[in-house]
């Protein structure tokens, strides 16, 4: 080999070394960006292992409200959401959905009798391509006001610890109007009489471009039917999906699209906090239920319901926990789909 | 390919060689920040790594044109065997890898039925059918071969600070610009 250089001006040795030193610094900052080198950051698999002790994993199946129902059937606009949001979804006129009713629950087979939270998940598709996903419950609030509260809350009431969920309570008084509702809100024998509440505050978009934050909810028009709770104790551990087929069969369900406005400094960042009452609400659509479908061959199953599928027109405010639900839904997704032998798809559907 | 022979690249395929490595790095950084975060910043940067990728497919593709329309400098013709191999084989896997991974993240995408989203209501249709187990192969793959990705452009940088510092030949200055230093040929014997 013919000589190089004259000279070199450094030894090899400490070229090398700076060689060394950039390399590992790009990949110390690349493992940095993972988290690797962070093992306290919460992560997305942090919050969906958090759902399940290692080992009780529903395989095959949603990490949270892990037992639901499929549906289809349509939006209907009344047009009056347009006034507050340019999303297509909302000029007047019919829209498909595909929905699931839900309770909450890491367990799929867990008996309905057990269904204190229930939730009803949508994705709406409009004609321009657009997609609106949206993932509600029966709550009126959300129990903690932070991403970390909530992964605390699910170490908490995970731990055989007797004194974590109280040392958790006397941490979290944001929590007091979630104990109450669960201590005295009445038990309903249907997903058909519920409010499912979105709780999460998300921004308008108008035509003009000014921005509207704002909270939705389902409100039933089916009559409720509170049952005492040892009532319900004695139902088939379907009875829930069984009520909706039969009514379902007998005839379509309604749900009508309220949507809350925020006055200035209404708490948007925190879906612990109510707005008042008296806030301006809209109602801008309806929501009706055509048919249900089984959902290990449901159209819902492989549906991720991820609060930040949204149309143009809509989009999230400074409330953090769409972000971290969109995180997390999408590990509980690449999980279930990953383990989907763990759930045939051959079963006989209770399809009506 | 032209007959000329030059010892750099031209300018337009070193401006897309440097833009290029700006938006890769910053997409895998993004892309292992992004799926370790609950935080907000998670959907700023998922909204910004699908946009992102579909611009590398498109570059990564003009500059598979520009190449075959201008060609590439000859490597030093004292390279030895295994490191012109290294050279040639890592370059054409770099290659494949650009236009590989956005195209299996959309084809990730697509097998799950998210909406591919480029820009506030601008969207890429869907390249799959919804399918659990397609999902699950490409979401493998692309997690896999970012970290491919990820190890060959540390490779890549470490040899192209090899040319620099070590070996100073002018493959760096190919790339880069600058003089390169004055080699001193050995006189024929």
């Amino acid at each position: 080999m013919p000589p190089r250089q004259s000279a070199p001006s450094r030894p090899v040795a400490v070229s090398l070394l700076v060689i060394a030193l950039v390399v590992g610094g790009v990949a110390a900052a690349f493992a940095y960006t993972a988290g690797w080198l962070s093992p306290e950051r919460l992560t997305p698999d942090r919050i969906v292992d958090a759902f399940s002790p290692p080992g009780k994993e529903p395989l095959g199946h949603r990490r949270n409200h892990a037992k639901g129902i499929c549906f289809t059937g349509v939006f209907e606009a009344n047009g009056e959401g347009a006034a507050l949001s340019k999303a297509r979804v909302f000029a007047k006129g019919q829209y498909p959905v595909l929905g699931r009713f839900n309770f909450g629950t890491t367990d799929p087979a867990a008996s309905d009798v057990t269904a204190r939270v229930k939730g009803l998940a949508i994705s709406i598709t409009t004609p321009d391509g657009q997609e609106w996903r949206s993932g509600m419950i029966q709550l009126p609030v959300f129990p903690v006001s932070t991403v970390q509260g909530f992964y605390d809350l699910l170490v908490a009431s995970g731990s055989k610890d007797p004194g974590a969920m109280p040392a958790f309570v006397a941490k979290h008084p944001e929590i007091a109007p979630v104990g109450e509702w669960m201590k005295t809100a009445p038990w309903t024998a249907s997903y058909a009489d519920v409010r499912y509440n979105g709780l999460n505050a998300f921004l308008f978009t108008d035509s003009s471009g000014a921005d509207h934050a704002v909270r939705w909810s389902m409100l039933p028009a089916q009559q409720p039917t509170d049952v005492p709770a040892d009532d319900l104790a004695k139902r088939d551990p379907n009875f829930l999906e069984q009520d909706l087929q039969e009514r379902v069969a007998a005839g379509p369900l309604h749900w009508t699209m309220s949507v809350m406005v925020a006055n200035p400094g209404d708490p948007t960042a925190d879906p612990s906090k109510a707005w008042p009452d008296d806030r301006k609400t809209i109602d801008v659509g309806t929501l009706t239920v055509q048919n249900v479908q089984a959902e290990a061959n449901g159209p819902c199953r492989d549906i991720n319901y991820d609060p930040t599928v949204l149309p143009g027109g809509i989009r999230t405010s400074d409330d953090p926990f769409p972000a971290a639900r969109s995180s997390a839904y999408a590990v509980s997704y690449d999980r279930r789909t990953a383990e989907a032998g763990d759930y045939p798809r051959t079963t006989t559907g209770a399809t009506p | 390919m032209s007959d000329v022979i030059h010892d750099r690249f031209t300018p337009l395929q070193r401006v897309l060689h440097w833009v290029m490595a700006i938006c890769i790095l910053a997409m895998l950084f993004i892309g292992v920040g992004m799926v370790s975060t609950v935080m907000p910043k998670h959907l700023t940067l998922v909204s910004i790594h699908k946009p992102l990728g579909i611009a590398i497919l498109v570059l990564a593709l003009v500059r598979l044109g520009v190449r075959a329309r201008y060609g590439t400098p000859p490597l030093p013709y004292d390279l030895p065997e295994p490191m012109r191999l290294a050279a040639v084989l890592s370059h054409w896997v770099l290659y494949a890898l650009m236009i590989a991974m956005p195209l299996i993240g959309w084809g990730m995408l697509s097998a799950a039925r998210y909406p591919v989203v480029l820009f506030d209501g601008v969207h890429l249709p869907s390249i799959l059918p919804l399918s659990d187990s397609l999902h699950t192969a490409l979401w493998n793959a692309h997690r896999a071969l970012a970290l491919v990705f990820f190890a060959l452009i540390l490779l890549h940088l470490a040899a192209a600070l090899f040319h620099a510092l070590v070996r100073r030949d002018g493959v760096f200055q190919a790339m880069a610009g600058g003089s390169p230093p004055k080699v001193q040929i050995a006189p024929a014997e």
